[in-house]
């Protein structure tokens, strides 16, 4: 079956015998194909979302480029490096975001991004999004698993400092993908299902709280008007109810390519961005839909199956968390542009037109392949 | 591996197991509950949304709430809406940008810079179907022109909208201040949403401080278009809630007055109701026309106004930093008796000049040749340095900067007036960080007849001697008087801060105003001659402050230096001075002597608040009753 073969990469037999090419240049031929796959199909479709500009295709095609050398890179690299680099880039990335507070350049009212002389203007919070899964499994697996209480402790703490500072910027979609990350390196490394338990009993009662203390009226809004999007026609309602049209519209087979009729008026905003799987949703329809899905579901199953069989429980804990921040990228973009969730500036991974986010989603995709290739000959 | 301490290798190995298993699910049950949303979207209500992606020529259309006017104190309109006929594009209906603002260029005038603001405006985020202005203020010519070939231009739509009009600007634009177009950097501050429609935006004064209750809440309406975009009929709609109107202190006829006064000088007045502490009349002469800021001001326009030598566009009542001169005295009084250096019977040889030791520098009195013995009422009245040099130099300048804080100086101690700038009160410490240097005597001495480092705006004179005519009671100086509809004041105007300043002797306070009302009716006050013939009494003070220097890279031919060089007048004062109902300050640049200049202005609008006004009420009064009489 397809999926045994999915499973079954014929290059992991090659353990500690002739090393075939694909492990020579450590890569996994079965992911980066997924990847290419799904980065063609949303050229594609971004062709269509950016009203057939093909400037805006090349652009991304460009970013693309630069995303793959950037995953080879960290493919090369041993997973023994990522450990030993861990609390340096940790420190490093906390001082970042802590210089975005204090002298960070934006627009629109949020500080994210640092503008060092000599070098590109970079965001430090996309950055925290490799460094703090790293710098959780790197703190974790020193010790046995499944943690004791005060490490699970520290290794929340090791999450929620950087998340808190990015909430400051502000950048809630950042910041939610940030914490995921860590909190699932902590899942992974053994909290026990009382402590889950916990965890949410917990978070469901400072929800509350949360609405009255900490959130701002802004993300109130955005709440209200996920509840009611007719509360607000001129604003965020707006993206709600015309993102929920087009999708709705497409039907089973979708109105063909181009053919989108709310993403070409301009009825949809932001149509190449945030809210490019309503373009997809328009055009190709439920099937169009199915197809997507089926493709994201195979390359979590791939990354994870990677995670399963790595060799030491650093890489373990790393490659099981960014696959499954990966999926959340996934599960609250597509969630928000088809009205289950609030809107949070978080692009559908690998589709959405934009930098930052592709590039450093890759470089986790290079991580994983770096974990898969480079394997120590050990005697079972 | 030398990895932490003893690990069970297999058995975390088969911890993760398990969680991954865990989680391989729960991304399963997701994406099949995101698959069933998708589902329920595009299978099972893919009839609604198809009806509703076919008649998506319905749009919703932003309803910008109309501005609320702004009053003065008898109901007289200062600001209002008047409308305007602007051209404005629907980027997204446009066919062919650029060549469609070449064809409009060649059929009406449409002025570059319009052009490229308009095109700045493009590549600013908006919403979809957002209208954007292109050129304002359309005659009734050009409407017709743009009516004729209307069938060329889809997207293009001739629009109605308020703009804002003052029809008293040359009196009003520095007390009120004025709206212009929405900026880049405020595009980024306001709330998208609640501006959707909205092009103007307070940009100074009245219209600033209190933008967010004139400017109201949109409104939007579900409109049905053809094909090109032209509206068909409307099919719902949620009225805009308008922005409040305002009412202010100021008088309009006041302000006349007061701009009558300084005509064909440069100055500032500032007058202000102590039991209120409502500014009545505040001009900066020469004003300005500020409509011609509201819908953009040509480039030649501005030039003449911003390199014009008597500096219209500078409001002086708020931002003038003027040396006070001699209408410190006052507050220098209280100072010097509260503080106990001096008292009322105590008195000073003046010689004509005051010496810090034997033999050093002669700081002079302005009467060459020495008024002999003084006391404080006699040196208040003909405005005697040598006793104030004296008790300055005892004072010392903690003290002296002490008390004049009380009065609101080195501050700005307004609570609605935007761009009040707080003037300079010097001190030691302030001497030693600005010019690195200690505080002398000499400092002292300066600063006791108002002059050396001390600044002061007229506005803060005005507040100064409202205090006094307030007998120590502090009221804050604002222009915002009421709200009309039914929420209270107070809810708009920032709280008042001061606490009153409460003498040791609180009899010294009508001492001070009666040493004030000697320099007006006493037989010998310097402004005596202002105070003669008046049905009321009145307390003041005069004052000239040196002009030092003027700019070097300003040129000016030889007859103007001459005329710019003369002193400063300025004066103070309130009225009537037992039961005050009007405080004024009065600065004449280059106008010579505060009481040959100043001091008549400021009675001429004593007698205008106080007898002239009323006295046109009344009879205004009586025209619209007598009519309702005779029926």
């Amino acid at each position: 079956m397809a999926l045994g073969s999915l499973l079954n990469n014929p290059a992991d037999h090659n353990l500690g015998r002739s090393r075939g090419f694909w492990s020579a240049i450590h890569l996994d031929p079965l992911l980066l194909l997924m990847l290419l796959l799904l980065m063609g199909g949303g050229l594609f479709v971004l062709y269509s979302g950016a009203d057939r500009n093909i400037e805006v295709v090349k652009a991304q095609g460009i970013r693309f480029g630069v995303a793959l050398v950037v995953m080879f890179v960290f493919a090369q690299l041993d997973p023994a490096v990522f450990r030993r680099w861990a609390p340096w880039l940790y420190a490093v990335g906390m001082v970042g975001l802590v210089a975005v507070l204090l002298v960070g350049v934006g627009a629109k009212g949020a500080q994210r991004w640092l503008a060092i002389p000599g070098l590109p203007r970079f965001q430090p919070s996309e950055i925290m999004k490799l460094v703090v899964p790293m710098m959780a499994a790197w703190y974790l697996s020193r010790h046995y698993l499944p943690p004791r209480l005060s490490r699970i402790a520290v290794g929340l703490i090791i999450v929620l400092v950087p998340m808190a500072l990015i909430v400051q910027q502000p950048d809630l979609g950042t910041s939610l993908l940030v914490g995921m990350a860590g909190i699932f390196v902590v899942f992974f490394a053994g909290m026990s299902w009382k402590l889950i338990s916990a965890f949410f009993a917990l978070v469901s009662v400072s929800a509350p709280m949360m609405w009255f203390f900490v959130m701002r009226d802004y993300q109130k809004q955005r709440v209200l008007t996920l509840l009611d999007p007719q509360s607000d026609p001129l604003g965020a309602g707006w993206n709600i109810i015309q993102s929920k049209t087009a999708i709705g519209s497409g039907g089973m087979d979708g109105k063909g390519w181009l053919q989108g009729t709310q993403s070409h008026l301009e009825f949809l905003p932001e149509s190449h961005t945030d809210f490019i799987v309503a373009v997809l949703a328009e055009e190709f329809g439920f099937i169009g839909m199915l197809l997507l899905m089926t493709l994201y579901f195979l390359i979590i199953l791939r990354c994870l199956y990677i995670a399963v069989t790595a060799q030491d429980s650093f890489s373990r804990l790393l490659a099981g968390a960014l696959t499954m921040t990966f999926f959340i990228y996934i599960f609250v973009n597509v969630g928000m542009v088809s009205g289950l969730l609030p809107v949070v500036g978080v692009p559908l991974p690998l589709v959405s037109y934009g930098g930052t986010s592709g590039v450093t989603l890759m470089a986790a995709f290079g991580v994983l392949m770096s974990i898969h290739t480079h394997r120590r000959m050990i005697s079972a | 591996m030398a990895w932490g301490e003893f690990k069970d290798t297999a058995a975390e190995r088969r911890l993760f197991q398990r969680r991954a298993v865990v989680m391989l699910v729960l991304v399963l049950l997701m994406m099949i509950g995101l698959l069933a949303r998708m589902y329920q979207l595009q299978i099972v209500e893919h009839e609604i949304y198809t009806t509703l992606s076919d008649k998506n020529r319905v749009q919703v259309q932003s309803v910008p709430p109309p501005r609320g006017l702004v009053y003065d104190r008898n109901n007289l309109l200062l600001a209002e809406n008047r409308p305007v006929f602007s051209l404005t594009l629907v980027p997204e209906r446009v066919a062919g940008m650029e060549a469609t603002l070449a064809r409009l260029s060649e059929i009406l005038d449409i002025a570059e810079e319009d052009i490229e603001r308009f095109k700045r405006r493009l590549r600013e985020p908006r919403r979809p179907f957002q209208e954007i202005p292109l050129s304002y203020d359309l005659g009734e010519e050009e409407i017709a022109r743009m009516a004729v070939h209307r069938h060329e231009f889809p997207g293009v739509e001739v629009r109605a909208e308020l703009v804002r009009y003052y029809p008293h600007s040359e009196l009003t634009a520095h007390a009120l201040g004025f709206v212009g177009r929405i900026n880049r950097e405020e595009l980024q501050r306001i709330d998208p949403v609640n501006y959707a429609g909205t092009n103007y935006i307070g940009k100074s004064g009245i219209e600033r401080f209190y933008e967010q209750v004139l400017h109201g809440t949109v409104g939007y309406q579900h409109v049905e278009t053809n094909a090109r975009g032209r509206i068909l009929r409307v099919l719902e709609r949620v009225n805009p809630v308008p922005g409040e109107d305002l009412q202010l202190h100021l008088d309009l006829r006041l302000q006349r007055k007061a701009y009558q006064l300084l005509e064909g000088r440069r100055g500032a007045i500032v007058a202000i109701e102590p039991e209120t502490g409502g500014i009545l009349a505040l001009a900066s002469v020469p004003g300005f026309d500020a409509n011609k800021f509201v819908t953009g001001i040509s480039v030649e326009d501005y030039r003449n106004l911003s390199t014009d030598i008597d500096k219209p566009l500078f409001n002086r009542a708020l931002r003038g930093q003027y040396p006070p001169g001699s209408t410190i005295k006052p507050m220098m009084a209280i100072a010097a008796l509260d503080s106990g250096v001096t008292n009322r019977e105590r008195r000073i040889w003046d010689p004509g000049y005051f010496q810090l030791r034997e033999g050093g520098r002669r700081f002079r009195n302005w009467n060459r040749s020495g008024d002999g013995w003084v006391d404080l009422k006699y040196s208040m009245a003909r405005s005697n340095d040598v006793y104030f040099y004296e008790v300055g130099v005892e004072m010392g300048v903690s003290v002296m900067s002490e008390y004049l804080a009380h009065f609101g100086f080195g501050e700005d101690a307004t609570l609605d007036v935007s761009g009040a700038l707080s003037g300079l009160l010097p001190t030691a410490d302030w001497k030693r960080a600005a010019r690195n240097e200690p505080w002398y005597p000499g400092d002292s001495v300066n600063m006791s007849i108002g002059q050396g480092f001390m600044l002061a705006t007229p506005l803060q004179l005005a507040t100064a001697t409202t205090l006094i005519a307030n007998r120590g009671v502090w009221v804050e100086p604002r222009l915002l008087k009421d709200i009309r509809g039914d929420r209270s004041v107070d809810e708009f105007l920032p709280s008042e801060t001061h606490e009153p300043l409460i003498l040791k002797n609180p009899d010294d306070w009508e001492y001070v105003v009666d040493t004030m009302e000697e320099v007006m009716h006493g037989a010998r006050g310097t402004a005596r001659s202002s105070g003669q013939g008046a049905s009321y009494r009145m307390a003041g003070k005069t004052g000239t402050a040196q002009v030092f220097s003027l700019a070097e890279d300003e040129e000016y031919d030889e007859e103007q230096v001459r005329e710019r060089l003369r002193d400063h007048a300025l004066f103070v004062g309130f009225a009537p001075s037992d039961n005050p109902k009007i405080a004024v300050a009065v600065i004449v640049e280059n106008g010579g002597g505060g009481s040959s200049t100043a001091a008549p202005v400021a009675r001429a609008l004593f007698d205008a608040w106080l007898e002239e006004l009323p006295a046109t009420e009344q009879s205004s009064v009586i025209s619209q009753v007598n009519p309702e009489e005779g029926r």
